[in-house]
């Protein structure tokens, strides 16, 4: 492992606990995820140096900015950090050109003039150099924060928050300028964001958060469909998390066989678990495909069930609606679909449909006692354990 | 028209804003942001020359600076002159019940700074000192105007604390302010009206130049 790229492990239990193990590689862009509270901006400011964990060693590029054992830690000023701001912490009083030099090293003024330039205008500011930051809308703020935070050539990029503050269509304009200047862009990069398609669209790894602990790291697809327990499918809005019991692995076929609810699922191969193990199972929104009314097609042979829609509410272009696959007390199946979906199959509440749930989608996560499962789920999916594994005699068969 | 009297106002109330500047913008700042215990004591403290009357002020500091005082012995063992009745102690008089005129403003220039933007100063690698010139100083500037201009003009009109401290010596502890009151004593109302106009001219001006600058600087930002 080559010392390139930012380490930081923190531990604390108060003002704000954290218990947190991050890597970030040189031209790596890491998001850390998570509900509002659970530490993720305290630990950005924790990495820049603006606050002071309890415990804990941060490195980057081999070079050590932060030890609590060895009273090493580095001022913000001696870290060298490009840090984007969530209300961006621009210096109202000067105008984006001065911000931009104010980052940059005491070379001389005209040098650093240049350079302000032509950052700017990398970050598409050409020509609103001499405005004031309250004369400037709230995405070209956003740019000339971005554009200060590498002014100062930093060995690190740290992103709090940095979409929130600007409306939905400048928001996605400035995804995409992220994306391109990442290409370019070769130190490590932590942003900390609450919104998971961010993730998705950005990052090439993400650590989800909870209370200040690091719960899962990977890649962020990796995540969101493969949640390690049943507390991580929660954080990443997995909305169709249910307990079954394992019953058999076909090795040839590539499938495990679970029970859920007295009838039986193919998921793909999961070996961990032995036959007879209480599991909680998850499916991300992409594998559950709902029957075409007018005439079947293909995949409705995996895993197909049928249910009475419950609710059905339009999210703009698309739908959420409910699935009660059993008698309606039980917690439901939860389908994202087109509008025009719905539309074609007559979806309303109370009709009867058909829905598949792709065997390669279905994930399994340690059950009861194995991972700190969320109150919620221990209250209202209790029932839908089976009974005390009936089927445990013809399991492994 | 005693123009010596005004020309020690305008020393002392000089003399006292250069001292109180750096002391409120250390204090200001460290009062704005930073938490610790005793705090509120502190800012008690500070606040209560707007409260004390000062008379009661000025006796204290004629007690403790008088020869009978550790502090007034100190003063004369290394000056071999009194403190009391002289223009240092005027001076350091001012300074005291001046505390809350100065450091109150500042402290509130310096609260209205977001966090966000002094982090920000911080991760561009500022200096303490770069950071407090290039944006403290200007963000907080209302505050320390106001600061200023209380200051000067609290000066120039205080009577009670300047009477028990300083006396009434001409060049060196009568102000303008104890001029007015000796000229009425005196029953020779031209001279005390001739001084008041001045007195109220002056004050005027610096208040209105505040004014002025902070509008100024209002339409400024706005362009």
């Amino acid at each position: 492992m080559s010392d390139r790229g930012l380490q930081v492990t923190l531990a604390q239990t108060a003002p704000i606990p954290l218990s947190v193990t991050l890597q970030c590689g040189p031209g790596e862009l890491l998001a850390l995820v998570g509900p509002s509270g659970s530490g993720k901006s305290t630990i950005l400011r924790a990495i820049a140096g603006l606050i002071r964990a309890r415990a804990g060693v941060i490195r980057c590029n081999g070079e050590l900015w932060f030890d609590a054992n060895e009273n090493v830690h580095r001022t913000p000023q001696d870290r060298r950090v490009g840090f984007v701001f969530q209300h961006y912490g621009l210096f109202p009083h000067l105008t984006a050109l001065e911000n931009v030099m104010e980052a940059m090293a005491a070379t001389d003024a005209a040098t650093r003039r240049a350079r302000g330039r032509e950052l700017l205008a990398k970050v598409h500011l050409g020509g609103l150099e001499d405005r004031l930051p309250r004369r400037l809308s709230g995405g070209q703020q956003q740019r000339v924060a971005v554009a200060r935070a590498l002014a100062r050539e930093p060995d690190v990029l740290l992103l709090d928050e940095p979409f929130s503050a600007v409306d939905r269509s400048t928001r996605e304009r400035l995804y995409v300028e992220l994306a391109e200047m990442r290409k370019e862009l070769a130190m490590p990069a932590v942003l900390v964001t609450h919104d998971l398609d961010e993730a998705l669209l950005l990052a090439d790894r993400m650590c989800v958060l909870s209370h200040g602990a690091t719960l899962q790291s990977g890649i962020p697809y990796d995540v969101v469909t493969r949640p390690a327990t049943p507390q991580v499918a929660q954080l990443v809005g997995l909305k169709n998390i249910f307990r079954a019991g394992v019953v058999s692995h076909d090795h040839e076929r590539g499938i495990t066989c679970i029970e859920w609810r007295g009838r039986r699922l193919d998921a793909r191969l999961q070996p961990a678990y032995a036959p007879g193990t209480q599991v909680v199972w998850t499916i991300p929104p992409a594998y559950l495909v709902l029957h075409r009314r007018d005439r079947p097609s293909r995949g409705e042979h995996e895993n197909p069930v049928q249910g009475l829609v419950g609710s059905f509410v339009r999210l703009g272009e698309n739908a959420l609606m409910s699935v009660h696959v059993d008698d309606a007390a039980r917690p439901p199946l939860f389908l994202s679909i087109p509008m025009h979906v719905a539309r074609r199959n007559g979806i309303a509440q109370g009709v009867a449909v058909g829905v598949s749930l792709l065997a390669e989608g279905i994930h399994l996560m340690p059950g009861e006692g194995a991972g700190p499962l969320g109150k919620r789920h221990a209250t209202a999916d209790r029932e839908d354990a089976p009974a005390r594994m009936t089927h445990r005699g013809e399991t492994d068969a | 028209m005693d123009w010596q009297a005004l020309g020690l106002s305008l020393r002392l109330a000089a003399w006292t804003v250069v001292i109180l500047v750096p002391l409120g913008i250390w204090l200001g700042r460290l009062l704005a942001w930073k938490p610790f215990a005793g705090k509120p004591v502190v800012e008690a403290l500070l606040a209560l020359p707007l409260v004390l009357p000062p008379t009661v002020l000025g006796y204290y500091l004629l007690v403790a600076m008088g020869g009978a005082a550790p502090l007034g012995r100190l003063y004369e063992e290394i000056t071999g002159h009194q403190l009391a009745f002289s223009f240092s102690g005027l001076l350091a008089a001012s300074v005291l019940f001046n505390l809350p005129f100065a450091i109150q403003p500042m402290q509130r220039g310096f609260e209205a700074i977001p966090t966000e933007v002094r982090d920000a100063a911080a991760c561009c690698g500022l200096s303490t000192w770069r950071a407090l010139w290039r944006i403290e100083l200007p963000l907080a500037w209302p505050g320390l105007l106001s600061a200023i201009v209380l200051t000067f003009a609290h000066t120039l009109g205080e009577f009670g604390v300047v009477l028990m401290v300083g006396g009434n010596i001409p060049g060196e502890t009568r102000t303008i302010a104890v001029a007015i009151y000796d000229r009425v004593q005196a029953l020779d109302t031209a001279a005390a009206g001739s001084m008041s106009l001045t007195l109220l001219l002056i004050s005027l001006a610096a208040i209105a130049a505040s004014y002025l600058s902070t509008a100024a600087r209002a339409r400024h930002r706005d362009v």
